[in-house]
């Protein structure tokens, strides 16, 4: 049990999506312009993240690692398919996210509202094929673990990314030199924050 | 036919358009994995939008963005198994960024802004320049990050010894993720201001 709630700490604050990996920069500089929109989308990430990973974990630990197959016959047991584990892991999210839409939309439209327009841009984020990725090179024990992870890895994207829109709304009223404005600001904005991420580090 | 410079400068994907950046910065580190990262995307870059753009009359628009995955993620496990057999190192140091070139957002936007609907000739020229012009800000922030983080150029060192004999040290903050986001922050300052002169 202690494991797992080392594993949530650790990915929400020290391999931070955002500030150690640049996971999910694309919509994390795109979508902050406000709290709320914001806080819909890192919603929306860790929900797709908490539900594809722990499927990606279970397809590379029973169809594609090196030695997987075995439980259908022992004669498969140098059959290694993990190459294809990028294109599995993509189609998989695409799949799941085009699902989560559908369920979502027939069960809690109250929840679609919220998170429709989010879904979509999903299937592309790094950030949830990165996680994937990272929890197949980090090799946890058990689907319990890979969820923890999961579960870390958005919380942590979600708190980066309300933090960064709440500090791009008080930026609409300071005095920055004109070259800066826009991008320019809000990357080394992005940069002080991972620096103060970084005292996480001696945890 | 005329080369499409504007990536290059002044629409550059990662500095203008604020595309692909989340799997640009982490490999910058050092000069090596950049550029190699760099040629990796330019390659999944301009044949993707080859390819799509040859079979772009056949597909049908519904379904547009799993074929575009499945093409883009063909391709990045090629180049994913090339670099495994013949740079096993570099291919070591990017892990899981090669892989994240799939999600890329430069590739996805000039799919869907450009080869669904140009010739494949001009498809493929546009690609290669895009992935050049990301390819051109990968290597500056590397060279930056080696040279004044680790004093070293392409795992060659460059700062004369002499030089930390009277006292030089190496800036060991460039090495950390932050410093990145801060360089890349200050090129879009450079070429902003550059820009509002030449109005």
């Amino acid at each position: 049990m202690n494991g797992l709630t080392d594993i949530f700490v650790r990915s929400v604050f020290i391999d931070n999506m955002i500030f150690a990996y640049f996971l999910g920069m694309c919509s994390y500089l795109a979508v902050s312009k406000n709290v709320k929109t914001a806080f819909g989308l890192g919603i929306a990430v860790t929900f797709v993240l908490a539900v594809t990973v722990p499927v990606n974990y279970l397809i590379d630990k029973y169809l594609l690692r090196e030695g997987a197959l075995t439980w259908i016959n022992p004669d498969f047991a140098n059959v290694d398919l993990s190459f294809l584990s990028l294109i599995v892991f993509i189609a998989v999210i695409a799949g799941i996210v085009q699902l989560l839409e559908m369920v979502i939309e027939k069960f809690t439209p109250v929840l679609y509202q919220a998170l429709g327009i989010f879904l979509p841009l999903i299937a592309v984020n790094c950030a949830i094929l990165g996680c994937s990725l990272f929890m197949q090179e980090k090799n946890f024990p058990t689907v319990a673990h890979s969820f923890s992870y999961a579960l870390g890895s958005g919380v942590g994207w979600l708190l980066a990314i309300v933090a960064f829109a709440a500090i791009r709304e008080r930026l609409k009223y300071s005095d920055i030199p004109k070259g800066l404005q826009g991008n320019g600001i809000a990357y080394i904005i992005t940069g002080l924050l991972g620096i103060g991420f970084m005292a996480f580090l001696g945890i | 036919m005329k080369l499409p410079l504007g990536p290059l400068s002044k629409d550059n994907p990662i500095l203008v358009q604020v595309l692909g950046v989340c799997s640009a910065l982490a490999v910058t580190a050092q000069l090596k994995p950049a550029v190699v990262m760099a040629l990796s995307v330019t390659v999944v870059c301009a044949f993707s939008n080859l390819i799509i753009s040859l079979i772009r009359n056949t597909i049908p628009p519904r379904i547009r963005i799993i074929v575009q995955l499945l093409v883009v993620s063909t391709l990045v496990i090629v180049v994913d198994q090339f670099l495994q057999a013949y740079v096993y190192e570099v291919s070591k140091m990017l892990s899981v960024f090669v892989g994240l070139i799939i999600t890329n957002c430069i590739i996805m936007g000039r799919l869907e802004a450009f080869a669904l609907s140009h010739e494949p000739l001009p498809s493929f020229m546009d690609g290669m320049m895009n992935g050049l012009g990301y390819g051109l800000v990968l290597a500056i922030v590397g060279c930056l990050r080696e040279l004044l983080g680790s004093g070293t150029l392409w795992n060659h060192p460059v700062i004369p010894s002499s030089l930390y004999a009277a006292g030089y040290l190496n800036n060991g903050l460039m090495i950390l993720p932050p410093m990145a986001l801060i360089l890349v922050g200050s090129l879009i300052w450079i070429l902003n201001s550059k820009k509002s002169k030449a109005k």
